[in-house]
């Protein structure tokens, strides 16, 4: 730069005012673009680059495929709700037809949410909800089970390992996890009205349940300490994925016979499963949360589904209906043994 | 390397980041109908807002020698005051107060320890970052607050009615003009230039070096404040995790518009530019479905590039310089020398 400081402003000034003059020309072409061959859906992860989230658009592309619409993967590297909000402008601004996404921030994402909903984009979250005071941002949530339902789901897995007898305990995770106290309250009365033959080893469910704090070691030595205290014990249920593992690992090391089940990762829970020393053990599957999204945002979008309360849709087969809060859940937790924990030990 | 070529030297630069920007602009309306369109610019407008306000004050205080590290969590700390202030009874428009003011107190607590006590901004904000961030979660633990006001919500997610500008842009544009002119036509602005070049010779020359750096960390506290407003309406909640990683951005931002990290040099249209096209550039790949991981690999290697670019340029001309002086030159006595 050669020239006084005069010229220099000049010049600064020049520059300025020809990028404006370029985004002015730039902004008057604008053409809509129309695209008629099928629906264009948004699959939105938390994040990209996550096992799990693979796995959930895995099972959002398979539905695609059977609708003939296309789907396009996309959103942030980091699971912020910012972050996703640049992905959600994206959205609106290529006028896709359906959002299916799983919120990273409950809150954040609403006023994007919105926007969308505004330019009449119909949304699906699948996976993670929005908070519940913001519901009316999206049609339905699709989510994997309801909450009574995994605890009498876990009841009905030791059921199935100690052959329908035998007394039970829980091994939970700290003493306050609301999601935990949850799923053991509907433990109880389902295991009395079920299985007739079966009971807890303190007399009631609350008596029968021990708290691992979600800690390895200290899970590890509340399974000891029902094994020493109750002998007899049959079954334990541990619905947390570090209580699981804990027990197995405990398990297999004492070569105890008490049977163990409850909510595991599958690719922690893989060599317990494969060599025996857990027959079963559930969680959600996000292959069949993206799938059953991706129909409930078309459906939403073709019509034929309003997500109210006692709405329907159909997904492959099966038919899914909204209930209170306006979620869709898939039914019973997603079961993982030695037929299938070799496929999903690899995913998450 | 003296003065004056590497004054030239980052005047270029931010016309070039001025140039890279109209070729994005360009380049973006050509390959993707979305993007040229006015409800983009306002997409675009709003996704670099917070960026903009922090990257103002930053630039003065890289200019100065100094640096502010914890911008994302003061901002986070004040949208956490507005929330808990709020959910605790506080009419709204007292709590955005109340985050002003707790926006003023991290400015102030970085600028005291910075200047009066004569420790290193780089360390004293590293600190303060943390310490920020640990206190938005005694605030709020894991409960952000939500169903903030509908009305102050609104100015933060709706566009000023008839045009396609978020209500945002009224606040940003001013500062952005007065920044400007502090920077390049005022006192304060040569001061900030004379501090960053040697404080000393700033103090002998009679700026009271200390006093100027403590309110230039006091301000960047209110402008702080001003973005975590924005920032809180726009994403209608108050959360404890809010900005991650936002102090990056802006310091990238605040480099890539040629700002010297090492503090005397820089101008403030070289920023505006930089966080534009950051926004602009974003945008376009996004718009033609370019991988979010290579949206992070294009921006890490535009801050790289406007690292090294000025960098080669000077080594470059030092060789040439050497060469005329003596005919063969060695791998050594070409290397600038600073």
């Amino acid at each position: 730069m050669k020239g006084s400081p005069l010229n220099m402003q000049k010049n600064k000034l020049k520059a300025v005012l020809a990028v404006a003059a370029l985004g002015a020309v730039a902004l008057v072409s604008a053409p809509a673009q129309a695209n008629a061959a099928g629906l264009k859906i948004a699959i939105m992860p938390k994040a990209v680059n996550i096992g799990y989230f693979t796995a959930w658009n895995k099972g959002a592309q398979t539905a695609c495929k059977e609708i003939k619409a296309t789907c396009t993967y996309l959103g942030p590297t980091e699971a912020t709700g910012p972050a996703q909000v640049q992905f959600i402008n994206q959205v609106i601004q290529k006028k896709y037809d359906v959002l299916v996404i799983s919120a990273a921030d409950q809150n954040a994402i609403v006023p994007s949410l919105n926007k969308a909903k505004a330019a009449g984009i119909k949304i699906v979250t699948s996976d993670a909800d929005v908070a519940a005071t913001a519901a009316s941002s999206r049609v339905v949530s699709v989510l994997p089970a309801a909450s009574a339902r995994i605890g009498t789901a876990e009841v009905d897995w030791i059921a199935a390992a100690t052959g329908g007898k035998g007394k039970i305990a829980v091994l939970s995770a700290a003493a306050t996890a609301a999601n935990q106290n949850a799923w053991i309250a509907a433990m109880g009365p389902y295991l009395t009205s079920k299985y007739p033959n079966m009971s807890w080893v303190g007399g009631t469910v609350d008596k029968s349940t021990f708290y691992g704090d979600d800690d390895a070691t200290k899970s590890t030595a509340q399974f000891d300490a029902i094994l020493s205290q109750y002998p007899d014990v049959a079954g334990i249920i541990s619905p947390t994925t570090v209580g699981v593992l804990a027990a197995a690992q405990e398990k297999k090391t004492k070569n105890a016979s008490v049977k163990v089940t409850g909510l595991g990762l599958p690719s922690q829970m893989a060599p317990y499963i494969e060599d025996g020393t857990v027959e079963k053990v559930g969680l959600w599957n996000p292959i069949d949360l993206g799938y059953v999204a991706v129909y409930a945002g078309a459906a939403a979008k073709a019509g034929t589904f309003t997500g109210k309360v006692g709405s329907s849709f159909k997904a492959g087969k099966k038919s899914y209906s909204v209930v209170a809060g306006g979620i869709a859940y898939l039914g019973d937790p997603f079961t993982f043994d030695k037929s299938n924990i070799a496929t999903f030990k690899a995913i998450y | 390397m003296n003065f004056l070529t590497r004054i030239r030297s980052s005047i270029g630069w931010d016309k070039g980041v001025g140039a890279l920007l109209v070729l994005t602009i360009v380049i973006g309306s050509l390959v993707t109908p979305d993007f040229a369109t006015t409800s983009n610019l306002g997409f675009v407008v709003q996704d670099i807002g917070e960026i903009m306000i922090i990257a103002l004050p930053m630039t003065f205080l890289i200019i100065a020698g100094e640096i502010d590290l914890s911008v994302a969590s003061a901002l986070s700390l004040v949208s956490s005051s507005i929330g808990y202030s709020f959910a605790h009874g506080v009419p709204f428009g007292w709590a955005l107060v109340i985050g002003i003011l707790v926006g003023l107190a991290t400015g102030a607590l970085n600028g005291f320890l910075v200047n009066y006590l004569g420790l290193q901004s780089l360390a004293v904000t590293i600190g303060t970052m943390g310490l920020f961030r640990g206190l938005c979660f005694v605030l709020l633990g894991s409960n952000p607050v939500n169903q903030l006001p509908d009305f102050w919500t609104g100015l933060g997610i709706n566009n000023i009615p008839g045009t396609f500008l978020p209500w945002s842009f009224l606040l940003i544009a001013p500062l952005v003009i007065i920044a400007l002119i502090l920077l390049h036509f005022t006192r304060i602005g040569r001061w900030t230039f004379a501090a960053g070049i040697s404080s000393e010779a700033a103090n002998f020359a009679g700026i009271p070096v200390k006093r100027f750096k403590f309110f230039m960390y006091v301000a960047t506290g209110f402008m702080v404040s001003l973005a975590a407003i924005v920032y809180t309406l726009r994403f209608a909640s108050a959360s404890p995790d809010s900005a991650m990683g936002y102090e990056l951005t802006t310091i990238a931002a605040v480099l890539f518009g040629g700002v010297s990290i090492a503090g005397g040099f820089g101008t403030m249209w070289g920023v505006i530019f930089s966080v534009i096209e950051l926004g602009a550039i974003r945008s376009v790949l996004q718009l033609v479905n370019f991988s979010s991981n290579a949206l992070q690999i294009v921006s890490g290697s535009l801050l790289l590039f406007s690292v090294a670019v000025p960098k080669v340029a000077e080594m470059l001309k030092a060789r040439r310089e050497t060469r005329v002086k003596t005919p063969t030159p060695s791998l050594t006595s070409s290397r600038s020398v600073e």
